[in-house]
């Protein structure tokens, strides 16, 4: 086990390369490059300022010089300075990281809050009204987009509820938690309900494979509850393939917080990024997208390690 | 052998009939067995059609989706722009069916270009699984790696300028194609590779080999036909979900260009209006869930049919 954790952390550090040294390599073939936005039509006017501008944020030299410096920073755990603030890129991703984690979490918690236990009661029940019932709203879920479901929220409880985007400006989590669940508990169900319906689709399938099983007649046989049979028999087994697509689901979250922020303007690293990506503000970039890309390559690890935790059928070695 | 015996039986119930009666035949079977499917197809059809020959399904000379007018602004729903006017006058229902060539394209563009892509090299790397298999390997960790629509963002900005306008297919949805599908390609050859990795070793592929049949030979009559069922059944599904990253590309203004309208960006579009005109709002979102809801009712349906073991699970 100790042997299989090591060699997955070790094959993390290649993988991890290859993603930032393609955003790398992808960001500078971009056409135009930062002097563009910040000089405005100076920059045509004085080549000098523009050549300084770039001298001055190292754009000056060769591609993978300039990809082993970002390199030997990011060793130091610093992302460099951002082209457009000025400030460094640590302290601007900081704040905005609580916010789209708090986001991200809640989104996650919501979503396993209503996929597993709907999924269940379909596979329970199946063929019931019930069942019916939750099958249809999963694959609406599946099938709607998320930043419609906001807009038609915003559009229509502002109208017919007098319920809108609460006016106020975001506070954070910690400094007035009530406002803040006031603000980001919507955003939080609209990117939570809409990945449920894969949750739900897969639950109810791993049940009903389970229910289907000789120790599960055995348990009924010996005149368990059903609420033992369902939860301590077949959940437990039915859960296996139900925590893979929960790994599946944090890159989801991640690219829904771009959406998500960006309607309900919530101060998180989404909305950064999108404007960010179209300032070319390079470092920003760079930097969420190795992040991103770490939460992706942690959250398959921890998938393959609560695979083997519920199945001990499974053992790496 | 399962397909040979069917073969058998479907002849022995329908063979005497002539093709089109046969062919009917199937096709109500097909919609009393998987209704939702049915339903799915129906749509996917309309769509089609409406990608195909936008005209007939915009009859009235108002119905034009670039034409301007801008006394009738952001109104509501009439006889004469059935679903309401946009900010510049455009009709609504006009935009929403020539949005639908810009999401078919993409749509059937991307299951080309990933299955392609996918196939090939989950087959060559399931099957040779030598030094290519190793090193694909590690290039599809970083595949699987990349924080999806994040990515995608750079990688639509990045490829859009670079990409030629190829018949009519515009650089920016060449690129989302493009985007989407490597990205896909590189995921889903996951899938492929460890079919093909267990059809490697079927008595058939040793029998070809026996009979010397080049790797060649045996890769494209022996395992690529083998894989059909799983990459049709995630090709539909693949649809749908492009269908809806090229919307969430478009709404935050990175995806489809002007003028091709994309019922994305007129989300986007929307977003400016919505108290004074919630239908631009409502409309372009219930395509997109039209769309991928079809798609994924006719992905189950045919997965359902093409792999008995799932048949009644889902």
């Amino acid at each position: 086990m100790q042997k299989y954790l090591i060699r997955r952390l070790v094959l993390m550090i290649p993988t991890l390369l290859g993603v930032t040294f393609l955003v790398f390599v992808m960001l500078r073939s971009m056409p135009g490059d930062v002097t563009t936005n910040l000089l405005g039509d100076y920059g045509a006017a004085s080549p000098e300022l523009r050549q300084a501008i770039l001298k001055d944020f190292g754009l000056d030299e060769a591609v993978p010089i300039q990809y082993v410096k970002w390199l030997g920073d990011i060793a130091r755990l610093d992302f460099g300075t951002s082209f457009f603030s000025g400030r460094s890129v640590n302290t601007e991703l900081q704040s905005r990281l609580v916010v789209t984690t708090q986001l991200g979490v809640m989104a996650l918690v919501i979503n396993l809050a209503l996929g597993i236990p709907i999924g269940i009661l379909s596979a329970v029940r199946q063929n019931s009204w019930f069942d019916n019932a939750g099958r249809t709203l999963a694959i609406s879920l599946l099938a709607a987009p998320n930043f419609w479901i906001a807009l038609l929220l915003i559009t229509m409880a502002g109208r017919y509820f007098k319920w809108g985007v609460p006016s106020t400006s975001y506070v954070g989590f910690f400094d007035d938690p009530i406002r803040n669940l006031k603000f980001t508990i919507v955003p939080a169900i609209i990117l939570g309900a809409s990945g449920s319906g894969t949750i739900m689709r897969f639950t109810r399938t791993a049940m009903l494979e389970v229910m289907r099983q000789d120790y599960i007649r055995t348990a009924w046989s010996k005149g368990l509850r059903e609420r033992v049979v369902v939860v301590r028999h077949a959940l437990r087994n039915a859960l296996i393939p139900v925590v893979t697509v929960i790994g599946l689901f944090i890159p989801a979250i991640i690219g829904g917080s771009v959406i998500i922020e960006s309607i309900y303007s919530i101060p998180g690293v989404g909305r950064y990024y999108f404007s960010s990506i179209r300032q070319l503000d390079l470092p920003v970039v760079q930097a969420v997208n190795l992040l991103g890309a770490v939460v992706v390559v942690f959250a398959n690890l921890a998938v393959d390690l609560a695979y083997s935790f519920l199945n001990p059928r499974i053992r790496y070695s | 052998m399962a397909t040979a015996q069917q073969t058998l039986e479907r002849g022995a119930v329908s063979g005497a009939l002539p093709f089109h009666q046969r062919w009917t035949k199937s096709t109500l079977k097909f919609i009393k067995r998987y209704p939702l499917g049915a339903v799915g197809a129906f749509f996917v059809i309309v769509l089609v059609a409406m990608a195909a020959v936008p005209q007939v399904f915009t009859p009235m000379e108002t119905q034009d989706p670039l034409k301007q007018s801008i006394l009738t602004r952001l109104e509501g729903p009439s006889a004469s722009n059935w679903l309401g006017t946009d900010d510049l006058g455009r009709d609504v229902w006009a935009r929403i069916v020539y949005g639908a060539r810009t999401s078919i394209i993409i749509g059937f563009g991307t299951v080309i270009v990933a299955k392609t892509l996918s196939t090939a090299i989950g087959t060559v790397s399931g099957y040779y699984s030598g030094w290519f298999d190793t090193v694909f390997q590690r290039v599809i960790d970083i595949g699987a790696a990349l924080p999806g629509l994040v990515f995608l963002i750079l990688a639509v900005t990045v490829l859009a300028p670079r990409m030629p306008d190829v018949l009519f297919i515009q650089s920016d949805i060449l690129a989302i194609i493009l985007a989407v599908s490597v990205l896909n390609a590189v995921n889903s050859s996951r899938t492929v590779r460890s079919v093909a990795l267990s059809l490697r070793e079927e008595q058939y592929v040793d029998a070809a080999r026996s009979l010397g049949a080049t790797n060649m030979r045996i890769m494209t009559k022996h395992i690529v036909p083998n894989l059909f069922s799983i990459v049709l059944v995630s090709a539909s599904l693949l649809v749908g979900s492009s269908v809806l990253l090229e919307s969430s590309l478009s709404f935050l203004g990175y995806g489809v260009q002007p003028p091709s309208p994309s019922w994305g960006r007129m989300l986007n579009e929307a977003r400016e209006f919505l108290t004074r005109a919630p239908h631009l709002a409502i409309f372009p979102g219930l395509l997109i869930f039209l769309t991928v809801w079809s798609f994924n009712m006719l992905g189950d349906a045919l997965r359902d049919k093409l792999d008995p073991r799932l048949r009644g699970s889902n």
